[in-house]
């Protein structure tokens, strides 16, 4: 016991030596991918390690809160990363509650991303003029705090209306109809700039409202820091996403314990025995997907106020694959699995392939030449084609498929989930 | 208004009657997949593209070689059709089977794969294109004798107008009976002989009051024309669906797929091999998948590695439509399919001036295939099949 308690120790003192010197490390070089890596490797650490509970949250909140933060006023990259990688979390936190709790498989989940972000975007700007009695738009930023609510709300009907057919199918069907469900609103969205404008089409809809900053930088002015509103806005949205990864990934907890999450997880292992234990099918699906759909919706009026600009590219089915990918890289019902799946999956999205793409581009720009002797070759004959940035999809292709043969519960299992994906007939 | 409708309805048909055996013959790859593994193959689509693009490579390097264009068509067919397989067989080798040596009970994992799959196959073709031509988008070339139209004679003509008129009165009335038979929650499972009897019976009788109404309209002095790679995809699709039907019913090897298909376990009590009858059957599959696509590269002359995904996801909609796992209802599901979509894509345009674009035909496509879902699930051909437990 004693030994035990020693390793813990001697565990605890490692982790914490290794956050602070890769915290110190990325403030000294703030551009370096090997000190954000592994910044980001001992906050993984601190998490998945025995430690003491308070190790934790003051590892995770030292570098969230104020490494992230701090190097990022130098490079504002970071910001972006923790943004995406905060949007994406949350939809892979809703869609977990759909595919891996309740195993619903959907494949058009940006469709509800998109019903999010037209929200804001529409009454966010002047196209509602377009089509409204009243011409009083934009709207100014501080309702869109009210539109964030009022997507959360239309994402999670819109989920309802898709839900109400699509969720009477069962497995295989399920997914091919959600997929041309999530096809027809990006269809409508691309479409509906006539006989009433709505969506502006394919021109998409820009420039949109944010909301406003002025409080935000008189907390900031009040510790003597002083910031102005391109500084901010990063800095703001990086702290909203926080918050609201904070409200997704305790809704989600609270969600897998209550009785919704076992009449779910029921319902994933076998739909006839939940149904014979009186669990009523249709209504608990429904409910299921109208959560994750809310999810999206939230994180969507975000993007459109992150972004600017919305269009229907956006909400291809790519998107709903990548957020897919980020479920099953972490683990199908696993939490800390979804966030962990976003944040592998956004920084190889963002960084890491366009950075092997800029290398190749600079390879071939350099007109570097490998003289080997019996081997000669000149990287300015490099193929223009081979652009890692462009080949997404074969890589998270290659992923689904990889995880599937070899590790289909995920990189952090759900423990209840080895078993039925392990277990033979 | 209505009587240029009327007008417009001959050609529409005979576009739809195509745009469906294009549909039939990639729906075939679906059914037969989904007949044996229960699985729905998602690279299919993707298969059908390798095919398409192979065809294409053929056609532009032997272009100069080859001066006859039919038997141009014939070596690309056989090339795309072998790429296509191959492609097929690795998917099957490499992803499919080791899960089934797995054995794993969930569901959601062989989709999973099958869609990642397809996916990865993208972006392969893609990258094979980009780093041999330095373009990812390949066109067909242009043969005088495949472009030439043929005028229809009258008799034939007439003939093609009231099947396919049939045809979607048939489809109509039929969806109508089983939407009531649903909503009256009916305990009838199929419909007995004399209900089919009274339902053919009522699309003649619309088919005859419609055709002689029209007349003037529909019957025109040039007759309908059409051109000769749209008589050929006809002609080699019905080719594939004969050939399928006799490989399946009438050969050992179609008896044992069958017999895989019901109960690979006992299969192999029999001294069959399942893996190697499921690896047949993908060759097979992914065989027909290449043609159509060579096929519809000629019909629509561009094809680039994410063309397979729109037709690939109709033709599914097809095979479920006639009742997936049924070499005949992949047909019937394409050819109803194609000319929904036509009729769908002329009209709603014409209807609101404009103002629903021809995109909302893939809708259209869409919402058939959950209305089918939902009201019979089991498709026009399938059989209801109980749920195991």
């Amino acid at each position: 016991m004693k030994n035990l308690a020693r390793n813990q120790l001697l565990l605890s003192l490692a982790i914490a030596l290794v956050a602070v010197a890769s915290g110190f490390w990325l403030l000294s070089d703030p551009r370096g991918t090997l000190p954000f890596l592994l910044t980001l490797a001992s906050l993984l650490g601190a998490f998945l390690l025995p430690i003491s509970k308070w190790l934790k949250v003051l590892i995770g909140g030292a570098i969230l809160l104020i490494v992230v933060p701090a190097a990022g006023f130098q490079n504002s990259f970071l910001f972006e990363l923790g943004v995406q990688i905060g949007i994406y979390a949350a939809m892979a936190l809703g869609l977990n509650v759909v595919v891996g709790l309740a195993g619903l498989l959907d494949l058009g989940y940006a469709a509800f991303f998109a019903v999010g972000a037209y929200t804001w975007a529409i009454f966010g700007s002047k196209q509602a003029n377009e089509f409204m009695p009243v011409k009083i738009f934009p709207l100014p930023g501080e309702y869109f705090y009210l539109f964030m609510l009022l997507a959360v709300v239309a994402a999670a009907i819109t989920g309802l209306i898709i839900g109400l057919p699509a969720l009477r199918l069962k497995g295989d069907y399920l997914a091919i109809v959600t997929l041309g469900l999530g096809e027809v609103v990006r269809v409508l969205a691309n479409n509906l700039d006539q006989p009433i404008n709505i969506t502006n089409g394919p021109q998409g809809i820009t420039p949109i409202q944010r909301p406003p900053v002025d409080w935000f930088i008189a907390i900031f002015n009040q510790f003597g820091i002083q910031l102005d509103k391109a500084q901010a806005y990063p800095l703001f949205f990086y702290f909203l996403v926080l918050g609201i990864i904070g409200i997704v990934t305790l809704v989600n907890i609270r969600l897998d314990h209550s009785r919704f999450g076992r009449a779910w997880i029921a319902i994933r292992e076998d739909e006839i025995a939940a149904r014979a234990m009186g669990i009523p099918l249709l209504p608990t699906k429904l409910l299921a997907f109208a959560t994750g759909a809310s999810f999206s919706g939230a994180m969507g009026a975000l993007f459109a106020a992150k972004q600017l600009y919305v269009s229907p590219e956006s909400f291809t089915l790519i998107q709903s694959i990548i957020i897919l990918v980020m479920v099953i890289l972490g683990g199908m019902g696993s939490i800390p699995g979804a966030i962990l799946g976003a944040a592998t999956v956004t920084i190889l999205n963002v960084d890491v392939l366009k950075t092997a793409s800029e290398y190749l581009e600079g390879l071939r720009s350099s007109g570097f030449t490998i003289n080997l002797g019996f081997f000669k070759y000149n990287f300015a004959n490099l193929p223009t084609q081979l652009e890692p940035a462009k080949y997404e999809r074969m890589v998270f292709g290659l992923i689904m498929v990889l995880m599937m043969i070899y590790r289909p519960e995920g990189i952090i299992p759900e423990k209840r989930r080895v078993l039925e994906m392990r277990e033979s007939e | 208004m209505f009587e240029v409708l009327i007008s417009l309805l001959p050609s529409v048909l005979l576009e739809g009657l195509i745009l469906g055996f294009v549909y039939a013959m990639i729906a075939l790859g679906y059914t037969m997949v989904y007949g044996v593994l229960e699985l729905i193959n998602f690279a299919h689509s993707e298969i059908f593209m390798s095919g398409a693009v192979a065809g294409a490579e053929t056609f532009i390097l032997l272009k100069g070689t080859i001066a006859n264009p039919y038997l141009l068509l014939l070596v690309a067919i056989i090339i795309g059709g072998a790429v296509a397989a191959f492609v097929s067989v690795s998917v099957e080798r490499l992803a499919y089977r080791p899960l089934r040596k797995r054995g794993t009970t969930n569901r959601l994992v062989p989709l999973i794969t099958a869609i990642g799959a397809s996916f990865f196959l993208q972006d392969l073709v893609r990258l094979i294109e980009g780093l041999w031509n330095n373009a990812f988008y390949r066109r067909y070339p242009t043969f005088d004798a495949f472009e030439r139209t043929y005028n229809l004679p009258v008799w034939l003509g007439d003939i093609v107008i009231i099947l396919s008129l049939f045809t979607f009165f048939f489809a109509i009335v039929y969806l109508i009976y089983w939407v009531g038979v649903r909503l009256a929650r009916a305990k009838q499972k199929r419909p007995t002989r004399n209900t089919l009897y009274a339902l053919s019976g009522l699309s003649i009788l619309f088919t005859v009051l419609f055709s002689l109404k029209y007349r003037e309209v529909l019957t025109t002095d040039m007759g309908l024309s059409i051109q000769m790679k749209s008589l050929l995809v006809i002609v080699v699709s019905l080719a594939m669906l004969f050939g399928l039907n006799w490989l399946v019913n009438k050969t050992k090897l179609g008896v044992a797929i069958r017999a895989v298909a019901q109960d690979a376990q006992t299969a192999s009590l029999m001294g069959i091999n399942p893996d190697v009858i499921i690896s047949r059957t993908f060759l097979i599959g992914g065989f027909l998948g290449g043609v159509a696509g060579v096929l519809f590269g000629l019909l629509y002359t561009l094809v680039h590695p994410y063309v397979g995904f729109i037709p690939g996801i109709k033709a599914f909609t097809a095979a479920v439509l006639g009742g997936i796992g049924n070499i005949t209802g992949a047909a019937v599901g394409g050819l109803v399919l194609g000319m929904l979509e036509m009729l769908g894509g002329t009209y709603l345009t014409f209807l609101t001036n404009g103002a629903m674009g021809t995109e909302y035909k893939d809708i259209l496509a869409f919402v058939i295939l959950i209305l089918i879902l939902l009201f019979r699930p089991q498709g026009i051909l399938g059989q209801q099949v109980g749920e195991k437990v």
